[in-house]
């Protein structure tokens, strides 16, 4: 269908944008890349929504090391994520994650900040994420603030985010000697969103595990991380399978999805050690 | 509504290597606004939420779905449809692949696939058929089943990586 748009503003700045959007009375709305927004507009599953444009702001695009973390500008697009050799060095599962990521032509305009302030549970970047212990940078009415990923996403579709603010980058810790970084999911084809995904992290200080497309939001496994860390797979398979209480829909039957957190986990672990089945 | 917000957007681009400059109201799609205000009918409007890539347009050097773009979005921008593309040339070996693979039959999927195919093969090299099946996994075609499509844009790809190398 046609889009429904209730107005539309072009913001010069970051300072602009949080003008517009407090003047909108809580109709505005921030439009980045637009993938996700513009289709749910389309679908009129949003409506009238006064559109605060952000994609101009050239100075919220961009990826660069500072100190001990990996800064990424929320409007830095997929497409350029997978081709950067920073986040090849330092956040290679945002790298491979690209991949899964919709199709080339999507990549090529949506934004890594979109996807997150969107926060689809079933969508890579935002479990990506969490499994990194990334931190968001929101510039808002009050000021700036960080917000940590585990207390970031909320519900579905839901953030921290309140109405007037405007997430402007993500920091991930900078790469460290022996750290590994594995995506793993099931897609029915090429581009669907996941049946079930995993991100996994191993760093000196333990592992992480991160999984979308289980629930409302993207969820941290703390039970089979901490059952890795004891170095014991079958219990981790076993807490995955406890911690988890996916949905059942069209794609896939909860039991389904639940058999196959346990494998991408398997899958992800042996890849860590190195044997690629 | 506050007057910070317009229900009509003043945008001034490039399409097909000429200015256009208009007033576009604020939710129209850049399909839309080429197709119905522009008469640039090569490009089709389909499922609208970014599934099927009949949409699929070139902006600022990138294929992106005209669906899932506003063209309030398109201000300063380069825009190329498949009418500027075959204009000046720029996809006739393309063009030429599909016609003698048979790799269209009733030509909807068409335009948004020959850009789809020409962004993958502007970077250059041999392509293995899965790289181009992965490529244009989000350009839907109903009509061929695929393997002609894959045959023409690998055939182009060989026949450009032989004339750089003689």
């Amino acid at each position: 269908m046609k889009a429904s748009a209730g107005g539309y503003a072009r913001a010069e700045s970051v300072g602009h944008a949080l003008e517009l959007l407090a003047a909108s009375d809580g109709q505005g709305r921030v439009l980045a890349g637009g993938q996700s927004l513009i289709a749910a507009m389309n679908m009129r599953l949003s409506v009238g929504d006064l559109l605060v444009d952000i994609s101009k702001i050239s100075d919220l695009s961009g990826v660069a090391v500072e100190g001990e973390t990996l800064r990424i500008g929320a409007l830095t697009r997929h497409a350029q994520i997978g081709a950067d050799p920073l986040v090849k060095t330092h956040a290679p599962l945002l790298t491979d994650a690209v991949a899964h990521i919709a199709h080339a032509a999507i990549r090529n305009r949506g934004t890594i900040g979109g996807a997150l302030a969107h926060a689809d549970p079933a969508a890579e970047f935002p479990a990506c994420a969490l499994a990194l212990g990334a931190t968001m940078h929101v510039e808002g009415p009050d000021g700036s603030r960080s917000i940590a990923a585990e207390d970031f996403f909320e519900e579905v579709f839901t953030t921290a985010l309140n109405d007037g603010d405007i997430l402007t980058a993500i920091t991930v810790p900078v790469f460290e000697a022996g750290e590994v970084q594995i995506i793993e999911e099931v897609a029915r084809r090429s581009g669907d969103y996941a049946l079930v995904g995993l991100c996994l992290v191993k760093r000196a200080a333990g592992h992480r595990i991160a999984l979308f497309s289980v629930g409302p939001k993207p969820l941290l496994a703390t039970g089979a991380m901490a059952a890795l860390d004891a170095g014991d797979l079958d219990a981790a398979v076993n807490a995955l399978s406890a911690e988890i209480d996916p949905p059942s829909d069209t794609q896939a039957s909860a039991a389904y999805r639940r058999h196959l957190a346990g494998v991408l986990l398997r899958r992800a672990v042996a890849r860590l050690k190195g044997d690629v089945a | 509504m506050t007057d910070l917000f317009r229900d009509k957007v003043d945008v001034s681009m490039m399409v097909n290597g000429e200015p256009v400059e208009a007033r576009v109201p604020a939710g129209q799609h850049m399909i839309d606004f080429l197709r119905l205000e522009l008469g640039l009918t090569g490009a089709h409007a389909s499922c609208e939420h970014g599934v099927c890539g009949a949409c699929t347009i070139r902006v600022d050097g990138d294929a992106v779905r005209g669906c899932l773009m506003l063209a309030a979005q398109a201000d300063g921008a380069e825009v190329w449809t498949v009418e500027g593309l075959t204009d000046t040339s720029a996809i006739s070996d393309l063009q030429d692949a599909f016609v003698e693979r048979n790799a269209l039959q009733c030509g909807f999927c068409t335009p948004g696939m020959l850009v789809a195919a020409a962004e993958l093969l502007s970077r250059g090299g041999v392509l293995s058929r899965a790289e181009i099946r992965e490529h244009l996994s989000g350009n839907y075609c109903r009509c061929t089943g695929y393997e002609a499509i894959i045959d023409a844009v690998e055939s182009v790809a060989k026949g450009r990586a032989g004339k750089g190398t003689a």
